[in-house]
């Protein structure tokens, strides 16, 4: 075996190719999108991330501080409430975006994985902000949890995933779920960049593109942004 | 104790929805929002409007 073959071969090597393969060079931070990114809509999804940001390093100091530092200390609260109103804005868009994905039929042009890992996402936030509830250290998250346990209870999960149990709860809250909700996130992010932004329903192929085939031969929509007009993101 | 303690919270009702009229307000508002999004321009640099009308002709 050569040198070459082996540094063919060595994992790094062969982990460098299968991140290329995952995502294109071209594809992981492009500067051009279609021109049918041009809207709104677009700006609610790219907002969820930004307040998933807010919330996990607020999270993450409120954790430094402890679960009952935020009653004592004026700083405390003002994190607990940066907490609070960033993971209601990041439900509020998270909301949004999924409305136009679903109005756009978005998993069209194999990204159903794509609308999957969203779906599941948004699922597995709502979770992770009702072990949130549990988690205040005060007579709100008592009343929620004597509330949550019968719930739970009758569906068979209540002697693994106690809501009495505060200490369990906690650590749901800002390890398990989390941990689960970032590496769904990642991959949502990485299949958007890997199969592009969806086209229009009634999108049709740009005339450079258009084949001498007969009309109804040809493709409905393109898959990739590479096969449609691109414009300069703003 | 908290300033809200001690308030009655209104509720609609419809039938088995019962839902609170803050809740509502911002289930409203964000419909709003959502229509907005769809149908406001979105805006662009003069540098994009010069790209395509470069790419017009």
């Amino acid at each position: 075996m050569t040198s070459t073959d082996r540094r063919k071969g060595n994992w790094t090597a062969r982990l460098g190719r299968r991140l290329d393969n995952a995502v294109p060079p071209g594809r992981r931070l492009p500067d051009r999108q279609p021109a049918y990114v041009r809207s709104w809509i677009y700006v609610f999804g790219v907002a969820t991330l930004a307040a998933l940001l807010f919330v996990l390093a607020s999270g993450f100091a409120l954790a430094i501080g402890g679960t009952t530092w935020w009653h004592t200390s004026a700083v405390g609260h003002f994190l607990n409430s940066v907490h609070l109103w960033s993971v209601e804005l990041f439900f509020v868009c998270m909301t949004i975006h999924l409305w136009g994905k679903f109005a756009m039929a978005a998993w069209r042009g194999g990204r159903a994985l794509t609308w999957i890992t969203g779906a599941v996402a948004f699922v597995g936030s709502i979770g992770t902000a009702f072990t949130g509830y549990l988690s205040q250290t005060n007579f709100d998250s008592q009343w929620i949890s004597t509330q949550a346990k019968d719930g739970l209870n009758a569906v068979g999960i209540g002697a693994f995933f106690n809501v009495l149990n505060p200490g369990q709860m906690l650590l749901w809250h800002i390890v398990l779920l989390p941990s689960v909700l970032g590496v769904l996130v990642v991959l949502h992010v990485i299949l958007v960049r890997r199969k592009g932004v969806v086209p229009p329903i009634d999108a049709e192929p740009p005339a450079r593109e258009l084949p001498s085939r007969p009309l109804e031969s040809r493709p409905a929509v393109p898959s990739t942004p590479a096969e449609t007009p691109t414009r300069r993101q703003p | 104790m908290s300033a809200h303690q001690g308030l009655a919270t209104a509720y609609v009702h419809a039938g088995v929805v019962q839902i609170s009229v803050a809740n509502l307000i911002v289930i409203a508002l964000m419909l709003v929002v959502f229509i907005l999004a769809l149908v406001l321009p979105f805006p662009h640099s003069r540098d994009v409007e010069a790209e395509d009308d470069h790419d017009q002709h």
